[in-house]
């Protein structure tokens, strides 16, 4: 049996991953997909620590859920991309930056 | 009956008040002005007084005269007012209640005040035809009116103070009647002349109110009928002596007469109180207003004591003659009824000081007075009409024939103020000689001595004065033909009031007026007014005259017994006695005096003016200096003017120099104190308190402007920041 440390180090690996690619990117698309790998990490760890608990369902029930909740987030968050280049003519974040005010 | 009685004794006063009223509001839109609705009131008033002083004289009530005359007090069932009155548990003491008093002398002054009334009403309809503002005369005639019945009819000297100030403003306004015509040629004459009137008679009316407060502090009411009682117990227990502060109160209430009836020295605003139109010179300045003065002395003579009296006596027999000669030397045909209207009020405030009869016959003169001088007046005001307002003599004479009416009436009025036997002027004057002469015969007082002779000589110059007038006026070859060509009598209403006061002047007196059918019931020498008015027993009983009066005399009717003084009454009935015998000897003097003095002063004035036998200019200028002083009336009104009224404007003057310069200095400082505070606050306000608002403004910004470098609004910043704050706690949580 893969002890959990393997499942919760490639959890951080991904988890970290996904802030560099939040954090470093250019297009507002590659940090919606950070953000993905980041709710994927999540998911892992539920799974991970739910089958490591025991057989209960409530870690893979939680994975479900989170699946669900990404996609419609994806969704919103590609719609408000979409408005997003409306409004600015670009989708660096860099240049989006009227929350300063 | 009597219920009935007090009800048309309400009515009296009422119905001038209540025409007043509709008058001042809505006279101008009535029919001819609304002046027949007040004289019809009037004519009512008329009937009203006069039925009441006859049921009062006559007999419809048995023996008047007495101290059941004054059973219409207030306590007695009377209609009583309650006015300031107070609960016997809040404030002890005070309460005003206003009452009816009709005592003989209220009914024959309310019976006097209702009939000239009337007949000046009547007389206006005629005189004041065509002044502009004729509706207003009339409302302030009648308000006056109401001021005089409702004075007579007080039973407390407080309302009767209210009416005595409201007839003061009366008579403002009526002087100055004319003051308000911007058409008239007086116009500046009656304003001066009103306000003169007016102030004058309030130094008058400021003593009277320190008398009353006076008594009231003492006597702690103002009810007359208490005021007497309680004068008399006051006297009583001092042993017949009167305390010193009853002489202080007596003499301001003396005041009060001084100012009202014109003596001197307040009579100065009677002479120009004759701006004001004739009538109102005849029922204000003449027959009714004036004589409220005389009405005061008569109700409050109870307090006034032997000191006072005195004084009563010389103040009045020396404004009767002082008076008398101005008289004689003016040719104003009003202005010689002015000074006469004068000399007659101090014959009667003269015969009141000296008490007794002379009381009863200063009153009784009262009367007859107020009804030969309204005629008098108003047949001067029937000839100025006549003639289109002319009113100097020089420029008159040969009237009789052109104006017989206001010839026989005022002649008749003429022969009733000189005294000649039979006519009204005659029982009065003869009864205040008779009683001044009583006084002097029982307690030789200085003051009877000098006022008999200043009395007698009056009435002398009185008689030739008069006629003097008359001779000027009616007789004689006209002096100015153009008025004499123009004189013409006077319409009806004029003709009769004169003739109806004429009578009244003529019959005013006599003792059968009210024994009409038997006229020798009350013997020869009573007349209707001495049985009405007894001084024995004007006073109800409450307050003997004489036994007040003996102090001075050689009887004292006090006794001490047992520490307390009692009065004697054999000692009292003797002294009365004393005091008629005196009085019934003096009876033939006085009328030797009048019937002398009323020759002499008849021969001058025939002698001077009718044959002009002497020119009085020589007699004028033999007097030189003297008949100057005269004329120009003693220079009192000078005098007066240059000390009071100078003196006044200099004290003015010095307060306005107080007030510029020390109020006004003082307010500029405080002032400028203040100003120089505020410049002070003002820099601390802008620099240190200002500085610190700003100071935590601007820190507050400098803050700001350091956190403004986080806000970036860059997303991926925020998450970086967030994710180094992350691991920042776990390294923390981790190395601890």
């Amino acid at each position: 049996m893969i002890p959990v440390g393997a499942y919760v180090a490639v959890s951080v690996a991904l988890f970290a991953l996904g802030v560099i690619c939040i954090v470093s990117r250019r297009n507002i698309i590659y940090v919606l997909m950070g953000i993905e790998m980041i709710l994927n990490s999540a998911s892992i760890n539920f799974a991970a620590f739910g089958r490591y608990n025991g057989d209960g369902l409530e870690g893979r029930i939680f994975v479900i859920f989170i699946i669900i909740l990404a996609a419609a987030e994806a969704a919103v968050a590609l719609a408000i991309v979409l408005n997003v280049f409306h409004l600015f003519h670009t989708i660096k974040p860099s240049e989006v930056d009227l929350l300063r005010e | 009956m009597e219920l009935f009685d007090y009800k048309l004794l309400l009515a009296v006063p009422a119905i001038p008040i209540v025409g007043y009223v509709i008058q001042i509001f809505f006279g101008r839109h009535l029919p001819r002005k609304g002046d027949w609705m007040l004289t019809g009131g009037m004519f009512v008033v008329m009937c009203i007084t006069v039925y009441m002083f006859l049921t009062k004289a006559i007999g419809f009530e048995p023996s008047p005269g007495n101290a059941a005359l004054l059973h219409e007090s207030a306590k007695e069932g009377g209609p009583i007012f309650g006015w300031l009155y107070s609960s016997a548990e809040k404030a002890p003491g005070f309460n005003l209640v206003a009452g009816i008093m009709y005592d003989g002398l209220g009914a024959a002054m309310l019976m006097v005040v209702g009939v000239v009334s009337f007949f000046v009403h009547l007389f206006s309809l005629g005189y004041m035809n065509g002044d502009r503002r004729y509706h207003i005369f009339f409302a302030n005639i009648s308000l006056f009116t109401f001021a005089m019945l409702g004075l007579v009819l007080s039973d407390n000297i407080m309302f009767l103070f209210i009416f005595w100030e409201l007839m003061g403003l009366m008579s403002y306004l009526l002087i100055g009647h004319f003051a308000q015509d911007p058409d008239s040629p007086r116009i500046t004459h009656a304003a001066a002349a009103c306000k003169k009137a007016f102030l004058t008679t309030r130094v008058g009316d400021t003593c009277l109110l320190f008398g009353m407060a006076l008594f009231y502090w003492k006597f702690q009411t103002f009810q007359f009928t208490e005021l007497w009682r309680l004068s008399a117990e006051e006297v009583a227990r001092n042993g017949g002596e009167y305390p010193m502060w009853m002489t202080v109160g007596g003499f301001f209430i003396f005041g009060g007469t001084v100012g009202k009836s014109a003596q001197f020295p307040l009579h100065i605003w009677l002479p120009d109180a004759m701006e004001g139109p004739t009538p109102v010179s005849a029922m204000i300045h003449a027959a009714t207003m004036v004589a409220a003065g005389v009405f005061l002395l008569g109700r409050t003579f109870p307090m006034m004591s032997p000191e006072v009296l005195a004084i009563v006596t010389a103040v009045g027999a020396f404004t009767a003659l002082f008076a008398a000669t101005i008289g004689c030397t003016v040719n104003d045909i009003k202005g010689v009824l002015a000074y006469s209207t004068i000399s007659q009020l101090g014959f009667m405030v003269a015969a009141i000081g000296t008490g007794g009869l002379g009381l009863v016959a200063g009153l009784f003169h009262m009367v007859t007075h107020a009804f030969f001088k309204a005629c008098l007046f108003l047949s001067a005001g029937s000839v100025i009409h006549g003639c289109h307002h002319e009113q100097d003599m020089r420029k008159m004479g040969g009237l009789r024939t052109k104006m017989p009416i206001t010839f026989v009436c005022m002649t008749v009025c003429t022969l009733a103020i000189a005294g000649m036997p039979l006519f009204s002027g005659f029982f009065s004057k003869d009864r205040i000689l008779q009683g001044t002469l009583g006084n002097l015969f029982t307690q030789f007082r200085g003051a009877s001595a000098l006022s008999i002779v200043a009395l007698s000589l009056a009435a002398m110059l009185t008689t030739f004065y008069m006629f003097r007038l008359i001779f000027m006026t009616f007789f004689g070859e006209p002096r100015d033909h153009h008025i004499h060509d123009h004189a013409h009598e006077s319409p009806w209403p004029m003709t009769v009031s004169l003739m109806a006061l004429a009578a009244l002047g003529l019959f005013g007196g006599h003792f059968w007026l009210l024994h009409p059918t038997d006229p020798l019931a009350q013997g020869h020498h009573g007349t209707w007014f001495t049985q009405l008015v007894d001084w024995k027993t004007m006073y109800g009983g409450v307050f003997d005259p004489m036994a007040a009066n003996m102090i001075v005399d050689r009887y004292n009717p006090y006794h001490l017994v047992d520490g307390q003084y009692v009065l004697d009454s054999a000692i009292v009935a003797a002294g009365t006695e004393h005091y008629e015998h005196a009085v019934h000897g003096a009876h033939y003097w006085a009328l030797g005096i009048s019937l002398l003095v009323l020759s002499l002063g008849l021969f001058g004035a025939w002698l001077l003016y009718y044959k002009r036998k002497v020119d009085p200019a020589r007699i004028t200028g033999a007097l030189g200096f003297g008949y100057d002083v005269v004329r120009d009336k003693y220079y009192i009104d000078e005098a007066v003017d240059g000390s009071v009224i100078k003196g006044t404007m200099w004290l003015s003057r010095v307060q306005k120099w107080i007030d510029e310069k020390l109020v006004d200095g003082l307010v500029l400082l405080v002032g400028r104190i203040g100003k120089i505070l505020g410049y002070i606050c003002s820099w601390i306000d802008k620099y240190i308190v200002d500085g610190a608002v700003n100071w935590v403004g601007y820190t507050t910004q400098a803050f700001g402007s350091v956190a403004r470098l986080f806000q970036t609004g860059r997303i991926q910043q925020y998450i970086s920041f967030a994710v180094a704050g992350g691991i920042l706690i776990a390294a923390v949580h981790i190395l601890t």
